[in-house]
């Protein structure tokens, strides 16, 4: 053992010149690939069968345009029915009140248990039941012979039930009624994933339950329920096509299946299909993106890295008001 | 500095009594029984020291005075009001949530993990409190929550959330929080057990500050130093009871007790 006691500062050793670890397999695993994609390509560029420029011609439609749209707003609108009653009955599964847990289970246990085609035909033929659905007082004719009076009706308003719960609306009952029940378990989760000592916090500060939730609880369970739920978006849009069998026409896969069967071009239209549900399904990867980035705050190892490199400048720089102020 | 000291009840108050007493508490965890008849007293002003070996039942006693947890048998006033029940007819009725949120809001906690909010800055954690229970102006609460931090020593850090800071500074934070709904008492929970040694300093600095302006406190604690230094009364507890209190100094430099004994062998 030698010490250099003469040089109390020692040179820098020169950076490590080191030959490294070679990858042949992945080289070869690129070789397989490229032939497989090349073989691929030719397949598409080759078969007939694809009938490329019919393809692209019919899928840009208005008929078909329609159905993109009409399957957009089913999207949206079954996802909000979801989202919405999706948290009320996480709230209620949490809640200290034994009626509103029960209800929020047997509501879970019902719309989980059913298929949503099943669900979506089942809704679509609700028209069956009953000709017109009507608000008002319950048993209103049984409280009229009750008290003698034939034909008693306490009836505020109604419709008839073949115009309002065919289509549309039905598909859309069926598809958010059952995403509630799949959100209420999702929200659940991220409800009891937030700590418990943030609820104490907020309760010695004199919040009440709803404020905790609202404020506190809320926010932060946002963290966990992002994700999942931009899963559950993305498995909605292509349950939308489900409601064909309601059936609702301006629905994307019904007008791509109708121009197939139209023209005996079965595949091209399928492959349009595929393609646009591709992008869809994109557009919607770029907006979880972006909301799981929102919910992040305060969290997050890459964001709590950035936000503390500018604290430490802002440390030297005195400047610490600007700090995540967002 | 002085004139911001949280506002103490004026002697003609109902409070002119003891500002805590507590009457035979009894608390169970199913069949675990932790508290078992602890009667207590903390006068107006008074910084009362809670010590004892874990599970001696010191931090749940505290919890049931601001009603995070229910009691079994036994009362428990703050400032002369009965907390959690409320008694008409001869009758003990259970209170409802929000009676029990507006008792909690003249009683600060501070807890042994801050548990501050990690998605609000640290200006936002000391104002939401006010501006959403006690219904302050946004601009009056920010200023008086800048005040508070300022006086913790964290008047740089208002824009920071809690993830970027130390230990030390989250308590101070979680401090300056309780302070903001102006309590008239103050539970402190283990405050520094959390906290790196050379942290634990800071933390006490600010609590003997607030000592001094006269605030009543109640404190969990396993630093006998601050006890000895700023104690008016230490109570020492064991297995659920009651073992031994009195005037700090005194109780720590001749321990009649020998549980009280064997503990402070350990810690000092």
């Amino acid at each position: 053992m030698s010490v250099e006691t003469d040089t109390p500062e020692r040179a820098r050793p020169e950076p490590i010149q080191a030959v490294p670890v070679r990858h042949p397999g992945r080289w070869l695993a690129v070789a397989v690939i490229g032939v497989l994609v090349a073989m691929f390509v030719h397949l598409l560029v080759t078969n007939k069968a694809f009938n490329w420029s019919f393809m692209v011609d019919e899928m840009f439609r208005p008929p078909v345009i329609e159905g993109v749209r009409g399957s957009i707003a089913l999207l949206l609108t079954s996802m909000l029915i979801g989202i919405g009653l999706g948290v009320l009955l996480a709230i209620m599964r949490l809640s200290e009140n034994p009626i509103l847990r029960g209800v929020a289970w047997v509501y879970t246990w019902f719309f989980r248990a059913v298929p949503r085609l099943v669900l979506v035909i089942l809704f679509g033929n609700l028209g069956i039941l009953w000709a017109r659905i009507e608000f008002g007082l319950p048993f209103d004719r049984q409280i009229g012979a009750l008290f003698g009076v034939q034909d008693f009706e306490a009836r505020l308003f109604g419709f008839t039930a073949v115009e309002i719960l065919t289509g549309f609306v039905a598909g859309m009952l069926a598809l958010g009624l059952s995403e509630a029940a799949y959100m209420a378990e999702i929200v659940r989760a991220g409800l009891q994933s937030v700590d418990e000592g943030q609820t104490e916090a907020a309760q010695a500060l004199g919040m009440t339950r709803a404020q905790i939730l609202r404020r506190i609880v809320l926010p932060q369970a946002m963290r966990v329920i992002v994700p999942p739920t931009g899963n559950e978006t993305i498995a909605m849009l292509k349950d939308t096509s489900l409601v064909a069998f309601v059936p609702v026409s301006t629905e994307l896969f019904f007008q791509l299946r109708a121009v197939g069967s139209r023209t005996f071009q079965v595949f091209p239209m399928l492959v349009a299909a595929t393609i646009w549900y591709l992008l869809l399904t994109s557009v919607l990867l770029v907006g979880q993106y972006h909301l799981e980035r929102h919910f992040a705050k305060g969290f997050g190892r890459s964001e709590r890295a950035k936000i503390r490199l500018r604290g430490m400048t802002a440390e030297t720089g005195g400047r610490t008001g600007e700090v995540g102020g967002a | 500095m002085t004139e911001m000291t949280a506002v103490q009840p004026d002697a003609t108050a109902p409070g002119a009594g003891p500002m805590v007493r507590a009457e035979q508490v009894h608390k169970s965890f199913g069949p675990l029984e932790v508290l078992k008849g602890i009667d207590l007293e903390v006068r107006t002003g008074e910084v009362c020291c809670l010590l004892g070996p874990s599970g001696s039942g010191k931090s749940t006693f505290l919890r049931c005075i601001n009603h995070l947890e229910k009691i079994n048998a036994g009362r428990i006033w703050v400032d002369g009001e009965p907390i959690g029940y409320r008694e008409r007819g001869g009758k003990l009725h259970e209170m409802r949530e929000k009676e029990v949120a507006a008792q909690r809001r003249s009683i600060g906690m501070v807890f042994q993990r801050f548990n501050l909010f990690p998605h609000k800055t640290v200006l936002d954690n000391v104002t939401e409190a006010p501006v959403l229970v006690r219904r302050e102006k946004k601009a009056a609460a920010r200023e008086r929550a800048a005040q508070l931090l300022e006086r913790v020593g964290l008047g740089d850090k208002l824009g920071a959330y809690p993830g970027q800071l130390s230990g030390g500074q989250q308590q101070r934070v979680a401090i300056a929080r309780a302070l903001a709904m102006q309590p008239k008492l103050m539970l402190f929970d283990e405050p520094t057990s959390a906290l790196d040694p050379e942290l634990v300093g800071e933390v006490l600095d600010v609590m003997k500050d607030l000592a001094r302006d006269g605030m009543t406190m109640i404190v969990v604690t396993h630093e006998i130093g601050f006890a000895r230094e700023v104690g008016d009364s230490l109570v020492f507890m064991d297995g659920g009871v009651v073992v031994e209190s009195g005037n700090p100094r005194e109780v720590i430099a001749n321990p009649r007790h020998d549980r009280t004994k064997a503990f402070l062998a350990k810690v000092l």
